[in-house]
């Protein structure tokens, strides 16, 4: 320890504040989640850790959760800490409501979240959340899909994919290979559970997927139609894999070796 | 419709609450939008935050505590509620009558305001427990009617919602008709 890491709103000579650092540490050990935008619809995918034997599933906390009707938000790190920073969120879109009579834009709610994150790192007697979250949803009466994502530093920042927690490198990594715009609702809810299954060794039964459309609340997928996306991503990878392997026997060879997307 | 003595005559004055439940107020007119919104936000909260909608036994309960505390405060509200609500576990249709002393009834039928005198004793003899939708609303045809006959108010008509399991629906429902008293 270098003493800089003690009170939580010191700098360190070289200008870090040690604390926020460490909460960006707790957010990476967190499970993954992502997030896609399609042409009309946002599509939340999240790693759910498996539940222990005796475990009565039904009141797992799901790493989904609802702000408003029309905003959603995903988080990657500490559980207890995002149940605080939910609640702020909740309460202040209900509150939003009942000042202006309009609901809150999905940007607004980030920014309020971000804030909050923010305040966290530089007043007296607390610490940073540890979390990092992705909210998505439609503006009301809007139908262009927001996808943004928060840090614990109070950062925030839009995206048209992105993945936040555990091996979220490699995961954005692949979305930055495979996104395309334009993408319709099946297209993004594939894409979204391939870019998961990257990380997520397990398969479907420890997967969640959430859908937004334009006007409606949430969809959270049910369970078996995951298992046959996944079934799906999984039969068409290992034909791809045997079509590479006569591919290797033949007399041409390719110009440019290119990595095969997610072997590792 | 509007003039000297009215401002709006299909002002809608109900609220819904969550899927299952709709809440009609009547009284100061800025209180009664104020009181029902602040009601409406914290179910919605309610809602948000546990995953699960509040029963109408629930909403109606917390509805009085929160006119009782009103009630005890500085600045009262001065509002009269009816809630109706349908619980979709055990299939049941609720109403319950709450005025601004912060009163809670659970009964088949209400009114409040004037038209209680008028409307009360054709419900106590034409209203019964098995009651169905279609002779509802004949019954409500029967209030209104004799409404138009007896009140010295021309009161514009009114507004009919319906909830059932399905959630609230407005009806049809027709205020041209013209009633000669007998």
């Amino acid at each position: 320890m270098s003493g800089y890491d003690r009170a939580l709103s010191v700098f360190s000579p070289d200008g870090h504040v040690f604390q926020v650092e460490y909460a960006m540490e707790a957010v990476k050990r967190g499970t993954c989640a992502v997030g896609v935008k399609g042409r009309d619809v946002v599509v939340l995918g999240c790693e759910k850790r498996s539940a222990l034997k005796l475990q009565d599933t039904r009141i797992t906390p799901s790493k989904i959760a609802v702000v408003d009707n029309h905003a959603v938000l995903a988080f990657a790190g500490l559980n207890a800490d995002a149940r605080i920073l939910i609640d702020k969120a909740r309460l202040e879109a209900q509150s939003h409501r009942l000042t202006v009579e309009d609901p809150v834009t999905i940007e607004y709610i980030t920014k309020y979240i971000a804030g909050v994150q923010q305040r966290y790192t530089q007043s007296g007697g607390v610490r940073p959340f540890g979390i990092s979250t992705l909210v998505v949803g439609f503006d009301p009466n809007d139908q262009v899909p927001r996808l943004y994502q928060t840090e614990p530093s109070g950062i925030y920042s839009a995206w048209k994919a992105n993945a936040i927690g555990r091996s979220s490198k490699t995961v954005r990594e692949f979305l930055e290979r495979n996104h395309q715009d334009d993408m319709d609702r099946e297209q993004t809810i594939q894409l979204t559970i391939k870019s998961l299954l990257e990380v997520v060794q397990t398969g479907a039964k420890n997967i969640e997927v959430a859908i937004m459309s334009p006007g409606r609340t949430i969809e959270m997928l049910p369970d078996d139609q995951i298992e046959a996306y996944v079934k799906n991503i999984e039969t068409e990878k290992q034909e791809e894999a045997a079509k590479k392997k006569t591919g290797r026997g033949g007399t041409t060879t390719a110009a440019i070796l290119t990595r095969p997307g997610g072997q590792e | 419709m509007r003039g000297p003595t009215i401002l709006k005559a299909e002002d809608d004055k109900t609220k819904q609450l969550n899927k299952h439940s709709l809440m009609a107020f009547s009284g100061e007119s800025g209180d009664t939008v104020q009181f029902a919104e602040y009601i409406q936000a914290n179910i919605q909260l309610y809602t948000m935050r546990n995953d699960t909608e509040l029963g109408p036994n629930a909403v109606a309960n917390f509805v009085r505590a929160e006119m009782a505390r009103s009630l005890r405060s500085r600045n009262p509200y001065t509002v009269n509620l009816l809630l109706g609500g349908f619980d979709p576990i055990t299939e049941k249709p609720h109403l319950y009558w709450i005025d601004y002393l912060a009163s809670l009834a659970p009964l088949p039928y209400a009114a409040h305001g004037y038209a209680q005198y008028y409307c009360l004793s054709t419900l106590d003899k034409h209203h019964h427990p098995d009651i169905s939708l279609e002779e509802g609303m004949k019954l409500l045809e029967m209030c209104t009617d004799e409404l138009k006959r007896r009140l010295p108010i021309d009161y514009k008509g009114v507004l009919v919602k319906v909830v059932t399991k399905d959630g609230v629906q407005e009806v049809e429902f027709d205020n041209n008709r013209i009633v000669k008293s007998a």
